[in-house]
């Protein structure tokens, strides 16, 4: 398989993935604004908030209970990783070339990724 | 201002900022966040981890259409976001440790260089040239389409490109942006890559960059839903269209306009930052 076929699956895979995310994000923005649509917006001065919105857990939890807020960081959630999977499917690509360097150039992003996602657990 | 007016003014306002961000090449981050701090006075924290979350979704969306193109070098994007990623994650750490006046003043220089870029295009040296002994161990150089025929090219200066790229990176952690700009400086004044190989590698790379910062962001709490859902939704609906009209737009007197008002709104970050009221 060469470069540009693979990168063309991956491609078309992305842009699913970002369609999915904006269609969970959606529906739970529909949810949030039927719940909220009255209340006051103030966003003026940042205050961190709870787990349910700041680690991956927190958020699928608050996700499987339908929680509005939960569904649309869930549909974020799954926005950052989109490029995470694309790494990924690049080190499966270059290791079927065989390209052994850019399958580990591949690895080694992909462990920095995985380094920051850390935080977030 | 209540849930829904914040709400429906926001996703207005991103699907502005996505819509001519696409047009002109810039992106969408580098418009949305001063909007949302200036005209809203959205905390610059909220703002930026909104941006980083729109800046994935535009890159990771398009991210078809630049392969069909034929002119991304996914070795060269790989390659150079080991530089990237690192930066994106110290740029993430330090967004936590400066204060908002100093994001702000930050913010403010790179809007300028984004005004620069905007109002006086460079025109595309192409001078096509051979590897030099790094660019070949590393495989970097392509070849992309032009006129029915494929025109190959070099890679030289690679130590010099990963190093800006860290940059890059480290601007788009700090300010919640793709630093699309400089990445392509990186690539085509640096590297000597063709310009056209540099925007559309640099597009490829900015999701990879961006999901770098994105754990730290998450775990701050710098992306909270209820301002990130309508700045998503709007620059992914606007860059949509943005590439859409793309062929049809006067790109040039809209470049002139943008470039403009890129400007205004970075002296007001400036002197906003400076007097402590961002």
């Amino acid at each position: 398989m060469d470069d540009n076929s693979l990168e063309n699956i991956i491609g078309q895979l992305l842009r699913a993935g970002v369609l999915l995310s904006a269609a969970i994000v959606t529906v739970g923005g529909i949810a949030y604004l039927v719940q909220w649509h009255a209340a006051a917006a103030n966003y003026h001065h940042f205050a961190a908030r709870g787990a349910e919105i700041r680690t991956v857990s927190g958020i699928v939890r608050s996700a499987a209970h339908l929680n509005s807020e939960g569904l649309m960081q869930a549909g974020l959630l799954l926005l950052i990783l989109t490029p995470v999977a694309r790494v990924a499917m690049a080190i499966v690509g270059f290791a079927l070339e065989p390209d052994r360097l850019y399958a580990a150039v591949s690895l080694i992003v992909l462990v920095i990724l995985a380094f920051s996602l850390i935080h977030a657990t | 201002m209540t849930v829904l007016e914040f709400t429906a003014v926001v996703w207005a306002v991103s699907a502005l900022a996505g819509f001519l961000g696409a047009l002109t090449g810039l992106g969408g981050g580098v418009v949305v966040v001063p909007a949302l701090t200036l005209a809203l006075g959205v905390d610059i924290k909220y703002a930026i981890g909104a941006s980083l979350v729109s800046v994935i979704a535009t890159s990771s969306g398009a991210a078809a259409a630049y392969v069909r193109e034929g002119f991304s070098n996914i070795r060269i994007g790989m390659f150079l976001e080991i530089a990237t990623t690192v930066g994106a994650v110290v740029g993430a750490y330090l967004a936590g440790l400066v204060s908002t006046h100093a994001l702000a003043i930050v913010f403010g220089l790179v809007l300028i260089h984004a005004a620069y870029t905007s109002l006086f295009r460079h025109a595309d040296a192409d001078d096509r040239v051979a590897s030099d002994t790094l660019g070949r161990l590393l495989r970097l150089d392509g070849s992309y389409p032009e006129q029915g025929t494929r025109v190959d090219y070099g890679v030289r200066n690679v130590p010099a490109g990963f190093g800006i790229m860290f940059g890059a990176g480290a601007l788009s952690g700090l300010l919640g942006i793709g630093s699309g700009a400089l990445k392509v400086i990186a690539m085509d004044r640096a590297m000597h890559i063709p310009f056209k190989v540099s925007t559309t590698t640099s597009n490829f790379m900015i999701g990879v960059t961006a999901a770098a910062s994105a754990g730290v962001y998450l775990s701050r709490g710098y992306i909270d839903p209820r301002v990130a859902m309508p700045v998503m939704l709007g620059v992914l609906g606007g860059a949509l269209l943005g590439t859409k009209v793309l062929v049809r737009a006067r790109v040039r007197t809209l470049r002139a306009v943008f470039g403009i008002v890129i400007l205004v709104m970075a002296i007001e970050m400036i002197v906003n930052g400076i007097l402590g009221k961002i």
